[in-house]
């Protein structure tokens, strides 16, 4: 691993979020107006809700730089648009299988419903994903590795994460 | 669309205006070094730096700008969008440009207020700056559709809140329908004998907005009844109301209440509801004698009719109006309104959850709502306090902060308890002339004439021990103690531990959300704080409205309240609906989905997609289209197209790659 070589410590990662904009991102704006000290490694992009999140704006986001990507949405059965939070849901676990199949850790990429009044928890999720990844080190796309091991055809990944997505709700 | 092609031949203009924000802003992040950055990045062809961006002089800056042709589109780095968004959009539209020709990077919630390291800061700041300058410049005019108001209004929850809610509005001349949970308005302030710090008697100043309510002709009230469904968005809710059957017919029955007389029960056996269970009634029943309606109620759980079948019905017998109705079936109304106001109400926190208060194991622990029914002259007992066993208490202790600040069951203060303790132990003194000790933790009195109440309970000679009570026990330590309840505290001012024997103790219980608060949000599709309390848009500024546009919140169900609090905010939250209404229409934001034909290969993914059939498909063309008037502008139908034919208007994919690239890309 010439990973090793990286100074965790000092090793900045730099996250994308993609929050919407009735839960997660009004939560972050309650965690700036309470004043919540957190990492400052997110830049956060609105969306107005969790359900526009486009796979590709992940990849998009890995591929410009990020280290890590962090969506967030309201809980289930909370969606301002009454599901699109599921919707984001199946996407996500269809992304994460995908991202293994590219070599990409899959803990780079975090989902998680943050409430409104959740200030506390934006705080929290980011300063714990921004340690995960300084662990995990800065994301290197050239060398990454593909797995030995061939991934499952997409079209059955996409059925797994309909069907898991399904049963969740 | 010739206007927007137009607009993105030429080569664009980016102003970027960073606030300071006094000194919220500038304090961490280092303004002048933005602005710098800013202006060297690509089509920025203005940067500039103000102290408030949003005062009128800040955008006066952007105006001039504009007016003289500098700029086209414009990024302001300050607070949230969903803080001055519509600010600098009108200040735009005002000098000429399109309000949508706007992005606006959040530089103080989401940068100075959470990061103290200055460097990390600047640095988070011009990313953000960078992102917002990247997606601008693929921004295009767009304009604001606009739909009618419809003029009705519905409230729900008849206690205070709801009913000076609905008044103020009945009163301006528009239609509301009142809905009520319980078979008659009035909420928990019907209960109350007297109100602090005036002393009012509580039903004399109720009961007459109780019976404007049902007199009244622009309010249509629906008591026993519950809302079941909310669709639709403001200005066009369309709301499913399920009247419960009360199996009296409310517009046959004139309260004689003949029928309660007939009843084959000869007394009431079933716990009073109204009274907390401090006396029983009949099967069929009014909950108190100012109920409005004043319309009997049969309850289907108890009545021998429902039970048995075998009932000889002299209630039925005896009702010359013919207005018994055992065949009265669950109703579903619906209806059309406008906006919606939510009052809802609080229910007490449940004192038998502090198992060495000693509620519900030592009869003569009562809570504080049991309390106002024993004090009210209408109550169980016609307005004596007696004990269980009838007689009178010689000594009284009243325990604050029961299910209140206490990191056991609820963090916060409920607001009331020290003011109603207050009032309860200047009754009692009045009633019983007992001794009477409050157990405090801190005297909280903040409101006009509230202090000024606490002084002259001080000067009635109530005891103010301060300390919180440890447990109520039956334990006698001595002759004086033996069949009394010893009431065990620390004295933080004389700094012991105390015993103090008592005949009655008083739980002071704090305010709770509604047990069903979580149903209810869902269904108006609103937002809830930990505790369960309903979330208003802004804690000041926007303190009556909700994330849902059309939706008020007045009274406790946003958190506790007193009775003057919730009445205010009942009218705000009226005049929130009525200028609603006066304007007759709504704006809504341009952010929905549309479709390129060119692109759409008919799949109809979207279709099944969209939670509000906004998606139709036009089976001649083989392509979807967006019903605009439909479409609220979540774009999971954009996510899902799976050939890029669906595009939301503000968050096309374009823009939000431009977006990425911008947040990662400069620094």
């Amino acid at each position: 691993m010439s990973e090793n070589e990286i100074n965790y410590e000092q090793f900045e990662p730099r996250i994308v979020a993609f929050f919407c904009n009735w839960c997660t991102y009004t939560a972050a704006d309650l965690a700036g107006t309470a004043r919540m000290q957190y990492a400052p490694n997110v830049r956060v992009v609105r969306v107005m809700c969790s359900g526009r999140l486009d796979p590709q704006f992940v990849l998009s986001a890995l591929r410009e730089g990020a280290d890590g990507v962090l969506i967030g949405g309201c809980h289930p059965g909370d969606c301002h648009y009454q599901e699109g939070n599921y919707k984001a849901l199946r996407r996500f676990t269809l992304l994460k299988s995908l991202l293994k199949s590219m070599g990409i850790n899959e803990e780079r990429v975090r989902l998680e419903w943050i409430a409104a009044s959740e200030g506390d928890k934006v705080q929290r999720v980011i300063n714990e994903m921004t340690e995960q990844l300084r662990k995990l080190g800065p994301l290197n796309l050239e060398s990454t590795q593909l797995p030995t091991q061939a991934a499952a055809p997409p079209i059955l990944e996409e059925k797994i994460a309909a069907h898991q997505g399904g049963t969740h709700e | 669309m010739h206007n927007a092609d137009s607009h993105q031949d030429t080569i664009p203009k980016v102003g970027v205006y960073v606030c300071h924000c006094g000194i919220n802003i500038s304090h961490t992040v280092d303004v002048t070094a933005t602005v710098e950055f800013a202006s060297k990045l690509p089509n920025v062809t203005v940067a500039r730096e103000y102290k408030f961006m949003c005062s009128d002089p800040g955008q006066e800056i952007i105006q001039q700008d504009i007016r003289d042709g500098l700029v086209d589109r414009v990024v302001v780095a300050s607070c949230s969008p969903l803080m001055h968004e519509p600010t600098f959009r009108n200040a735009i539209a005002k000098a000429g440009g399109n309000p949508f020709m706007f992005q606006m990077a959040n530089i103080r919630e989401h940068v100075s207020w959470v990061t103290k390291d200055r460097d990390a800061a600047t640095e988070k700041a011009k990313a953000l700056i960078a992102a917002a300058v990247e997606r601008v410049v693929l921004h295009k005019p767009l304009e604001k559709t606009q739909v009618p108001v419809h003029p009705d209004v519905l409230v729900v929850g008849g206690g205070i809140a709801g009913i000076h809610a609905a008044l103020t509005l009945a009163n301006a001349g528009k239609k509301v329908y009142l809905v009520e949970r319980d078979p008659t308005i009035g909420g928990h302030m019907a209960k109350f004998d007297k109100t602090f710090p005036t002393l009012d008697c509580s039903a004399c100043i109720l009961t007459p907005k109780m019976s404007a309510v049902r007199a009244h002709p622009n309010i249509t009230l629906w008591t026993y009844s519950e809302v079941v469904n909310v669709d639709g968005f403001v200005g066009n809710f369309k709301v499913q109301v399920k009247r419960k059957p009360r199996y009296v017919d409310e517009e046959l029955c004139v309260g004689c209440l003949d029928c309660i007389d007939a009843c084959i029960f000869k007394k009431g056996k079933i716990p009073s509801e109204f009274d907390s269970g401090l006396s029983k009634r009949k099967p069929i029943y009014v909950p108190f004698p100012q109920a409005t309606p004043l319309v009997a109620v049969i309850d289907p759980e108890s009545c021998a009719h429902f039970k048995t079948g075998k009932c000889k019905q002299p209630c039925k017998d005896v009702c010359e109006r013919d207005a018994i109705n055992f065949d009265q079936k669950e109703e579903i109304k619906e209806i059309e309104v406008g906006s919606i106001i939510l009052a809802t109400g609080f229910k007490t926190f449940d004192a038998s959850r502090i198992y060495r208060y000693g509620y519900g194991r030592y009869p003569n622990v009562y809570t504080s709502l049991e309390v106002e029914r024993l004090v009210n002259a209408a109550g169980p007992t016609g307005g004596e306090i007696t004990l269980n066993g009838g007689q009178k208490p010689k000594a009284v202790g009243i325990i604050h902060c029961v299910g209140s600040r206490d990191s056991h069951t609820n963090n916060y203060c409920s607001r009331v308890c020290c003011m109603y303790s207050l009032k309860l132990a200047h009754l009692v003194k009045e009633r019983t002339n007992a001794e009477v000790y409050e157990f405090y933790i801190d005297m909280r009195t903040p409101g006009k004439g509230y202090e000024e109440f606490y002084e002259r309970l001080l000067k009635e000679d109530v005891h103010f021990i301060r300390g919180r009570v440890a447990e109520v026990t039956d334990w006698a330590m001595n002759g004086d103690e033996e069949g009394r309840l010893i009431i065990r505290a620390e004295d933080t001012l004389v700094g012991s531990v105390r015993r103090i024997p008592v005949d009655m103790v008083i739980l002071a219980v704090g305010l709770e959300a509604q047990p069903d608060h979580d149903d209810v949000r869902r269904m108006f599709n609103i937002s809830c704080s930990h505790e369960g309390w309903f979330l208003e848009r802004h804690p000041k500024l926007a303190p009556v409205s909700t994330f849902t546009d059309g939706i008020f919140l007045a009274g406790a169900c946003q958190g506790p309240k007193d009775i003057p609090d919730s009445v205010a905010q009942a009218g705000a939250a009226a005049s929130e609906a009525l200028a609603l209404i006066d304007l007759g229409h709504v704006e809504l934001e341009p952010n929905t989905a549309f479709v390129d034909e060119d692109s759409c290969s008919g799949c109809k993914t979207c279709m099944s997609i969209c939670p509000y059939s906004a998606v139709t498909f036009d089976d001649s063309k083989n392509k979807a289209s967006v019903n605009g008037a439909l479409c609220k502008g979540c774009g999971t139908c954009v996510a899902a197209c799976p050939s890029g034919a669906l595009q939301q208007n503000l968050f096309t994919d374009e823009q939000i790659f431009h977006e990425i690239k911008g947040v990662v890309n400069y620094v």
